[in-house]
């Protein structure tokens, strides 16, 4: 049981960190497939943010991806590129979820 | 022609049946790039043909897809050292919906396939199950843990019999073996996708629906493989060798039933785009070299002449520059009465001619098309959260590990207590295994996930249906809470257009209604001011002639005055009489009443003499007492705002029937007068149109703005009406309402559910009822908690206008 809550709560999750190109934008590929892939995503707060989610699966679960604070809900087709484009304002993290909030993920902007 | 970075990118077939990808290509800076970059390209594998344009700064490649993919056509790019971007697929609301409808017919259609197959082989592995526990020392009777199994047991067993005793002949073994057979097929095949989803989710520290589906599948599986293979092995531990084949194949073909049916409700839940989809005409028919001719909707230009024939669906938004004709708007804007639209007026895409036939100059299209702007308005609204939703994102994200967590406590607290009443060691496994199972299965966090999103997607929806666009989860909510609705007066509550209402003459002037009706509208005709405006119209529809005005002159806050043949006329209030030495004490008590009314009178004086008197108003639209009647039925607080003086205010605020009027406010003060009423405490709307009361209806908790031409989208309003009538804010607040109330019945239900059959399954009534729940009893349970809840929120699509 201990193990269980260990493996689903605290275990460290994959991450990686996006840096900035020549113009500024942060470009970082999320593999969409039972989950996300890295799940936590560090970038520069205030620069543009180019997610692209890469789908690859049929689960109905990971269909739709939303940001809510940025009040953002996607259609992301099977086996597709989708393309996601924001930009965190502030410092934070700013939680991404899959349509019905199982799938977890968030980008950390510093 | 700006060098745009082109982004936006469709996949058409090439001519060789392969795929065309434009990728936007950075840093060329002359032909040589162009032409390297070119040459690559053309040489690379898979591609069909490779064209590069420097000005446009992108690559146009035709490719075989099974060669190639746009990934490795931009990294060959890339390699020659210039910057290239997988395009984005950027779609239109309508693609987006019709690439998820075909997602989710093809998930409905294999999950139906799936779940048909494997509920006959659900059967089949019960009927076969049954010799088995017959087979079971006492007849099975004692000892078969699950009560549902227990209870079809005894009542198919003397049936069975008498139909097919040979199945009774088989070695159990036999029979064993091939349930086991029968039962990895269907895990494999029709349950495969649980347990994949199930593993991928588990390598993302996550987990799901489908991990708890898994786990308590395989853990039934499992313990009957080992009975199986052997059987000794319990026996001599004093535990009848029973299986539970028949149950995986049962949870799974139940569960997937359960899905195919929520994959049918949650298609349902985008009618209303789909609806609005199809009001989009594919051609138009326009007048190009003095021909009309028919163009794809695409090759319609700003300020073609669109030409539209009885009974036909306009393809674009425009303005009428010849004919009338009545056209049927309610698709878009809910009014259900045909709109009268001249030569001038507005017409919007999508909406229907009526009897006549008219042309029209193009003016917005594409994605700034009334009809996009809804479709835009609509998916941003479905996209949002409402606020409530929060409390389930937070349960759901412990919600799976808690409950595998729960199952192994139950497992556990049963083994012991059995063991400690004296339970024989292997009944005591027997029995805590299947509740342990039956929490696993019965726990279902998709009824939770769903509550909030099908609701926000059913009533928007329907909003578009009515024409009301509530721009997300947070501003329906905040209407549900509503407690004051302020009400800007011109063009909210009124017409927002002054028009006569009263014409009276002197007693002791000569001429007729017309003759003087003439006279005011020749001197008025020359002035600006929009009382004057009133009365030419006015004139116009009462068919009187204008005549010429010499020497006229407009006396700013009094009036204006002239020469109309021959006749020195003067139009304004007291102080423009008082001028001219006019006496009006005759009409003076006219005058009074009228303002008492909340009209604005104006004397007429001619050479010196009073002739008459003449007043305007903003009349009432007629729609607005019965809504403002409405909105104070449903315990709102209507407050009425408005520039003018407090006598015409009164007036005005008495007829429309709202509570308080709050008159003589500047633009700027409406501002303060709203956060006066937030202080004390009240959760307030503002209605206006969204020009000169912008800043108000944004300080407001929602602020609604009635959409007046073509532009939907007011920046600043939570609730853009279609319409033009207050009717829609009634609507809007009773959707919202009716929509807090389905997902809060929601919520309450995916909680209620878990909360009851969670415990339930684990056991917690056995000691005082002897009450037990089978795992497959628990699995129909599951499979119909979700559907009940996208069910539910399908019935705000029966929502009634008031």
């Amino acid at each position: 049981m201990l193990w269980v809550n260990w493996y689903f709560f605290f275990a460290e999750r994959t991450a990686a960190t996006a840096s900035p190109d020549a113009t500024g934008r942060q470009d970082v590929t999320v593999i969409v497939r039972g989950g996300y892939d890295p799940s936590t995503i560090r970038v520069k707060a205030g620069r543009p943010l180019r997610l692209v989610f890469d789908r690859q699966e049929t689960s109905g679960c990971s269909e739709e991806i939303v940001f809510p604070d940025f009040n953002l809900r996607k259609f992301l087709p099977s086996n597709q590129r989708t393309i996601i484009e924001l930009t965190p304002p502030t410092a934070g993290t700013y939680e991404f979820t899959c349509g019905m909030s199982m799938l977890h993920g968030r980008v950390i902007a510093e | 022609m700006a060098t745009t970075n082109i982004v936006h990118t469709e996949m058409p077939r090439a001519p060789s049946g392969g795929r065309k990808v434009v990728i936007p290509v950075t840093g060329m800076t002359c032909a040589a790039c162009e032409a390297r970059i070119q040459r690559t390209l053309s040489k690379s594998p898979g591609v069909v043909d490779a064209s590069v344009n420097l000005m446009m700064g992108n690559a146009t490649v035709s490719f075989d897809p099974a060669a190639t993919s746009p990934e490795t056509l931009v990294d060959t790019i890339r390699a020659t050292g210039y910057g290239a971007e997988v395009p984005t697929q950027e779609r239109t609301a309508f693609e987006e919906q019709e690439a998820r409808d075909r997602a989710q017919e093809d998930e409905f259609l294999e999950l139906r396939r799936k779940a048909i197959a494997s509920g006959v082989v659900g059967v089949i592995a019960m009927i076969v199950s049954m010799p088995l526990m017959a087979a079971a020392p006492h007849g099975g009777q004692g000892t078969v843990a699950d009560p549902f199994m227990r209870w079809v047991m005894t009542s198919l067993t003397p049936p069975l019999r008498a139909v097919v005793p040979w199945l009774y002949a088989i070695p159990t073994p036999l029979l064993s073996y091939g349930l086991l057979v029968l039962t990895l097929a269907t895990m494999a095949w029709a349950g495969r996708r649980f347990y994949v989803r199930a593993w991928m989710s588990f390598r993302h520290h996550s987990a799901d629906m489908n991990t708890l589906i898994a786990v308590g599948t395989s853990a039934a599986f499992i313990y009957s493989l080992i009975v199986t293979l052997a059987p000794r092995f319990f026996i001599t531990h004093g535990v009848e060798p029973d299986v539970y084949y028949e149950a995986v194949v049962i949870i799974i073909a139940l569960i997937l039933t359960g899905n195919a049916f929520e994959a049918r409700a949650k298609r349902q839940t985008a009618t209303a785009l789909r609806a609005l989809a199809r009001l989009q005409p594919k051609t138009a028919r326009v007048v190009r070299d003095d021909r009309e001719l028919d163009v794809g909707i695409d090759e319609v230009r700003h300020d073609d002449v669109v030409v539209v024939r009885p009974g036909e669906r306009l393809p674009v938004d425009g303005e009428i520059i010849a004919g009338r004709s009545a056209v049927d708007e309610s698709m878009l804007t809910g009014e259900s009465i045909p709109v009268e639209k001249h030569v001038g007026d507005r017409v919007i895409g999508a909406t229907i001619n009526g009897t006549g036939s008219f042309r029209y100059r193009a003016t917005t299209l594409g994605a700034d098309s009334v009809l996009a702007q809804i479709v835009k308005l609509m998916r941003d609204a479905q996209g949002s959260r409402a606020p409530i939703q929060k409390l389930a994102d937070r349960v759901s994200s412990v919600f799976v590990p808690v409950v595998i967590s729960i199952a192994v406590a139950t497992f556990v607290v049963w083994f012991v207590a059995l063991h400690a009443s004296g339970a024989v060691g292997g009944a005591a496994v027997v029995r805590a295994f299947s509740a342990a199972v039956a929490v696993l299965i019965i726990a279902c966090p998709c009824a939770m996930g769903l509550a909030v999103p099908t609701a926000v997607m059913v009533s928007s929806g329907k909003g578009a249906e009515l024409g009301i666009l509530i721009k997300g989860g947070e501003a329906l909510q905040r209407a549900g809470d509503l407690t004051t609705v302020v009400l800007d007066k011109t063009g909210t509550v009124t017409e927002g257009r002054p028009t006569v209402t009263d014409v009276i003459r002197s007693g002791d002037d000569a001429r007729s209604r017309e003759e003087l009706l003439s006279l005011v509208a020749s001197i008025e005709h020359s002035s600006e001011h929009p009382l004057a405006d009133a009365i030419v119209r006015y004139a116009g529809e009462q068919r009187v002639a204008l005549s010429t005005v010499e020497g006229f002159q407009s006396v700013t806050g009094r009036g204006a005055t002239g020469v109309v043949e021959g006749h020195a006329v003067a139009v304004g209030n007291t102080a423009l009489m008082a001028d001219y030495v006019v006496d009006v004490t005759s009409l003076a008590t006219d005058a009074a009443r009228l303002s008492a009314e909340g009209k604005t009178p104006m004397y007429v004086a001619v050479d010196g003499q009073l002739a008459g008197l003449i007043a305007v108003a903003d009349p009432i639209k007629p729609t607005s007492r019965a809504a403002i009647a409405q909105l104070r039925a449903m315990g709102l607080d209507v407050i009425m705002l408005t520039g003018d003086n407090q006598r015409t205010a009164d007036a005005v605020g008495r007829e429309a029937g709202v509570d308080r009027v709050v008159a003589g406010v500047l633009p700027e003060a409406k501002v303060a007068e709203i956060a006066r009423l937030q202080e004390q405490g009240e959760v307030v709307a503002m209605v206006g149109d969204g020009i000169n009361d912008g800043a108000a209806i944004a300080r407001s908790d929602l602020g609604v703005a009635i959409a007046s031409g073509t532009d939907v989208a007011v920046e600043a309003a939570d609730v853009a009406l279609m319409r033009g009538d207050l009717g829609g804010v009634v609507q809007a607040i009773e959707l919202s309402r009716r929509t807090m109330r389905t997902m809060k019945q929601n919520l309450f239900w995916a909680f209620v559910y878990n909360v009851v059959g969670i415990p339930v399954a684990a056991g917690v009534l056995y000691p005082f009822f002897g009450i037990l729940l089978s795992p497959i009893l628990a699995s129909a349970a599951m499979a119909f908690s979700s559907v009940s809840v996208v069910s539910n929120s399908l019935r705000l699509r029966r929502f009634r206008a008031v």
